[in-house]
Parts: C-alpha cells; structure tokens; sequence
C-alpha cells in the first residue's frame, strides 16, 4: 500500500513540476498549454456528471459561456460603465491600470465561478428530472438558446461582440500575459483534479454511479437521488464557469454564438474528449483532452477549411467504433491493471452465449 | 402591453396564416423524425441539415435554369439515395445502441454536412426565386405569398400520399410491423435490415421536399439545419409517435408560437425562443409525469 502511495507521490510531483515548468520549456506554446489546461478541466468536470452520473448534458456549454460573459462584464462593470464599453468597443476610451485589471479579473472568476454553480443548482430540480435523451436534447437547446439570447442583449454587445479589457499596458514584458493567463488555467486544472479525485475516492462517486446504473434501484435503496444529481451537476457547472472566465481573458474578445456559447466547438469537444479517452474514469478525460488536443493543434492547420468535416468524422468514428474510449479498451486488454479479477471460466462461458 | 400586434388586428391574422402555413411544413419535417423515431428508435440530430440539403438541391436546379418547385419531385428521389447511402455507412451501426451515442453519432454526421455544403454552396443565405407572386388580403393589409399557399398545398398533399402508401403496400406494412415489434417482425420474414434502411431513406426523402420547399418559401443557409431539428422533435414529442393528426396540429401550433415570438419579441430572438420552448416543454412534461410518477422514456 505505501510503496503505492509513493509511485502516485513522484507521479504527481513530476507533473506538477512538469506543468509549472512548462511555460518556461515550451515558451512559444503558451496559448495552446493554456488551452490545453482548460480543455482537461472541461472534459474531467464534464465526465463528473456525464460518465459517472450518466447524464450525457451537451449543455455545459451553458456555464463555460455565463463564466465568460460574467469575468469580463464584471472586470469592466467594476471601474466602467458597461454599457458604454460595449458600444464603443471600449478599450480604446477607458483603460485598466494594473492593479484594477487583476482585481477585476479575480472578481470576475469568483463570481464567474459562484453565479453558474448557483444557476446549475437552481435549474437543475427541473431539467435533471429529464432522463436519457431527453435530457441531452434538453441540454443542447438550453446551450443554444443561451447563445441566441446572449447575442440580442444589447448591454454585452450583442451581435458584434464584447472585448474584454486588454491586458495592462504598464507591464510591459511581453511573455507576462501568456504567462499569467496560463497559471491560472493551471491552478484551476490542478484544483479541479484534487477535486476530482477527492470525489473518486469517496461514497460520492459510487452513489453517482448507482445513479447511472440503475436510478429507480438506486432511489430505492434510500439514496436521495435529485439531492446528488443536483450537486453532481453544480460541481460541473463551477469549473465550467472558471474555465469559461480564463477562456474569455485569454482571447479577448467574446462573442454569444462563437466564442462564448460556442456548441458547435467546445460544447462538442468536452464530450468528444471525455468518450476519446474514457468515461468513468479519472485518466481518461485528461488523457482524452491531451490526445484531442494534439491532433486538433496538428492536423487543423493542414487541413484548413476542413477541419469541421475532420472533426464530424472523428466523431462518428469515435462514437461509433470506440465508445468505451482508450481507458475502455486498455481495460479490456489488461484487466489485471485495473485491479479486476477476471474467472476465465466465465469469461468463456459467456463468449460460447454470444 | 405596448406591441404592435396588439394594437394592429390585421398584423394577427398576418402572423395567424403564416404561422399555420409554416407550420405545415414543420409537421412534414416531424413526420419523417417520427417515423424514424419509432420505427429505429434513433434520434436524428442530423435531421435538420438532411432538409437544407433538400433545399439547396432545389436551389442548384433554379441556378441551372429550372423552376424551382420542380424540386419537390427531383429533391426526394436524390435524398432517398443520401438517406439510404448514410444508413449503410453510419446509422446501421447505431440502431441496437445506446440513444446517446445515435445523438452524438448524428451530431457529427451534422457537422460533416454542414461544413459540406459551406463548402459547395458558399455561406451565404440563398432564396430560390419560384415567381408565383403573392396574393393580398383585407384590401391589402394580410400579404400572402403564393409560394407559402403552394408549399402548404404540397406538404399535404406528400403526407396523404405517404400515410395511404404506409397503409397499403407492402414495404408499409414491413415498416409498420418492425416498428411494432422489430423481433417478431424478423421471425415472420421481414427482412427488417432492409425495412429500416427504407425508413431512413424515407425520412430523408421527407427532408428533401421539405427543403426544396423551404427554398422557395424562406431561405436558404449551411448552417440553420439544428432549428429544423430542435423544431421536430418538439413537435414529435408533444404529438407522440405516429400519431399524424396531433403531428399537424402541433406543427401549426409551433408555427403560430414563432409567427407570434417573431412580432413580440423582435427576429433576433426567434430562433432563442424556440429552443427555450424546447426546454420549456420538456420541463413541463417532466412535471406532469413525475406527478404520477412516470418518466419520459
């Protein structure tokens, strides 16, 4: 047992290491480790409620983008008035100085992460009580509409966009705003694995999959379930909302149907990433994240203009040759890794049924 | 209550005929959803973008020199073939599973054709132009496309067709028997394979005269297929399945809602509202179930 401890001890050292250690080693990558980190944070917080719970939601997308348009329109709503910013384009009549940008931002994200956990559990009564489908199909029309409305309310720019404060002038080292943006991001992905792992380990997770496995059984067996789908799903929603207040920082400007309620994009890559590389487990969507991420950075910029047909196929294929993911398949291939005993007996047995 | 509709009579019977008109076409779109639906059990996100293919082939044919509304002949013979085709490569794979992976499955079938046609047709909206004029109402206060009266006209007309056509023939009766009990339908000889690569071929050709009739009565564009989508199974979910006249009156009703969303609260929340009646519905059956403790299945 403590020679285990160990191994997980210098494993996750190396990685923090290695993550702190990144920016510095890959200086011309910074954006896309900070995308990188965000993008693992979505898929290990979206396979929370879609691989544990079983509650596939292609409607996280919702609290990534409230988390946006919340960072930015409280940075600038703290010190300006909105309104007028979003219609002059802002930036060019008032300026942050320093000190008022990163007060802003952290505001931003802390209200960016309250506000959509809040929302989630608020809505959640009604909407989780949708099962199946009919909770995906619900999800997908909640992240649309969202994106809709966000784009004909005039106070965050509606059509032609929000641009969020640019980063202070006054500090003038030109890697600072790649470094920052990607330490935040970092922090939040080492927090939401904590996290995550805290919840592995603990009843939590087996009443999520109780859930998932059988709800009417579980609720029979006493287990409030509402109760847990409810948190389950605020939990979610929290890092989605950190993700999405990063995100809108670092790209700087936002706009309702493409950056912020991007379904078409994100929405569909949280999924994509926590199937490619395994629901119900706590490597998958990181190892998921990490592959998605280097094939989309590697082949996009081959195959410009093609990208999306790239990404429709991958996703059939995905969907539809490998739904268990590499953690699935690596499970199947090596049981005894997994710390599962298989009865060989059975296991002919049951290939005779087939 | 400060709305123009409210104040000017003739702008609700404006909004009435065109909600119930568009609302027609809606059904037709539904009807192939349901269809599908019940005889599958496979949701078809993808469902939306099978129209607007519908609809830019009718739009090839008006740049190539013929009228448009010939489309709704040519339009489902082609999509038949594209459902058909897209059956055997993808959808075959995904009946017997889980419904989440057909959504995801069709989701990306969704993106490949979008991006397809953004490719081919170029992204920007596009109207077939069918000349039929409009017809004026109420000393010229009600204007009503004839396009639209034609289009309802060639909805109804498809749909009757199809119901006598599920009654009478033979594949029909295949159908309706796999989506009764797909099992038995096998054992009895039903080569059921073949049955639901007809129903998707079927629904697609639904798609296709939907489309080419969208073409000439609204427009045209890659990427507005999802609303199509959302909007049948809305309307499949509040009529039930293969339940025809509860599908019209739905789809008309839908129709109305957006006709009415449209003037009270403005174009640029149209397309928001109806995916927020979508959430809305789904909410509200979920409540009147749980009173009886049921769930949607």
């Amino acid at each position: 047992m403590n020679a285990v401890k160990q191994k997980d001890l210098i494993l996750y050292s190396g990685l923090i290491i290695l993550g702190l250690a990144a920016p510095f080693l890959f200086s011309a990558f910074k954006v896309q480790l900070t995308y990188l980190c965000v993008l693992i944070v979505l898929a290990m917080t979206w396979n929370l409620q879609g691989g544990e719970m079983g509650y596939n939601s292609f409607g996280n997308i919702l609290f990534y983008g409230l988390g946006m348009y919340l960072t930015a329109s409280v940075q600038v709503g703290m010190f300006f008035p909105l309104a007028e910013w979003t219609e002059s384009g802002g930036e060019k009549t008032f300026v942050h100085t320093t000190a008022q940008y990163f007060q802003g931002i952290g505001v931003g994200l802390l209200v960016a992460a309250i506000v959509p956990t809040i929302i989630a559990g608020a809505i959640g009564y009604a909407i989780l009580g949708l099962r199946g489908h009919y909770f995906a199909i619900c999800t997908l029309g909640l992240g649309i509409a969202a994106g809709e409305i966000a784009g004909g309310i005039e106070i965050i720019g509606a059509g032609q966009g929000f641009t969020t404060p640019p980063f202070p002038a006054e500090i003038v080292d030109p890697e600072a705003r790649g470094q920052f943006f990607y330490f935040l991001s970092f922090l939040v992905l080492v927090l939401a694995f904590v996290f995550v792992k805290y919840i592995y380990g603990s009843r939590f997770r087996l009443i999520l999959n109780a859930i998932r496995d059988n709800e009417d059984k579980a609720e029979a067996m006493g287990i409030q379930t509402m109760k847990y789908k409810i948190v389950g799903w605020m939990c979610s929603a929290f890092f989605c909302g950190l993700a999405g207040g990063i995100m809108g920082g670092l790209i700087g400007y936002i706009d309702s149907t493409d950056v912020a309620f991007d379904g078409r994009e994100m929405g569909v890559f949280m999924v994509l990433m926590a199937i490619l590389g395994g629901k119900g487990t706590l490597w998958g969507p990181i190892i998921g994240a990490t592959l998605f991420h280097f094939f989309k950075e590697g082949l996009w910029t081959f195959i410009l203009g093609w990208q999306y047909v790239a990404l429709g196929v991958l996703i059939v294929v995905i969907v539809v040759y490998f739904p268990e993911g590499l953690m699935g398949w690596l499970r199947e291939k090596y049981p005894e890794r997994f710390g599962e005993v298989i009865d060989e007996k059975d296991r002919k047995a049951q290939v005779e049924l087939k | 209550m400060d709305f123009l509709i409210f104040k000017a009579p003739m702008l609700m019977v404006q909004a009435s005929l065109d909600g119930i008109l568009l609302g027609i076409l809606f059904a037709l779109i539904a009807y192939g959803m349901a269809l599908q639906w019940g005889v599958m059990n496979i949701i078809n996100i993808a469902q939306g973008d099978l129209v607007i293919l519908g609809g830019y082939i009718a739009y090839t044919m008006y740049l190539a020199g013929i009228h448009p509304a010939w489309g709704v002949i040519v339009s489902p013979i082609i999509m038949f073939f594209v459902g058909w085709a897209l059956y055997k490569l993808v959808i075959n794979k995904v009946v017997d599973r889980d419904l989440f992976i057909s959504i995801l499955a069709t989701f990306g079938i969704a993106i490949v054709f979008q991006q397809l046609m953004n490719f081919i047709f170029g992204a920007d909206v596009v109207v077939a132009q069918s000349g039929y004029g409009t017809t004026m109402l109420f000393d010229n206060s009600v204007t009503l496309p004839n396009s639209k009266i034609f289009s309802a006209v060639i909805s109804v007309l498809y749909a009757i067709a199809l119901v006598i056509y599920m009654k009478k023939s033979r594949l029909g009766r295949a159908i309706r028997a796999t989506a009764q009990n797909a099992r038995a339908a096998k054992i009895l000889g039903v080569d059921t394979e073949k049955v639901y690569a007809a129903t998707f071929g079927i629904n697609a050709a639904l798609c296709g005269i939907a489309g080419a009739l969208i073409s000439i009565t609204l427009t045209l564009h890659p990427y507005v297929g999802l609303p199509y989508t959302v909007r049948s199974f809305m309307i499949v979910i509040v009529a039930g399945l293969g339940n025809l006249p509860a599908v019209a009156v739905s789809g008309m009703g839908l129709g109305l809602f957006e006709e009415f969303a449209d003037y009270i609260l403005g174009t640029e929340f149209r397309i928001g509202a109806v995916f927020m009646l979508l959430v809305f519905i789904l909410v509200y059956r979920r409540f009147k179930l749980s009173k009886k403790r049921e769930y949607l299945k």
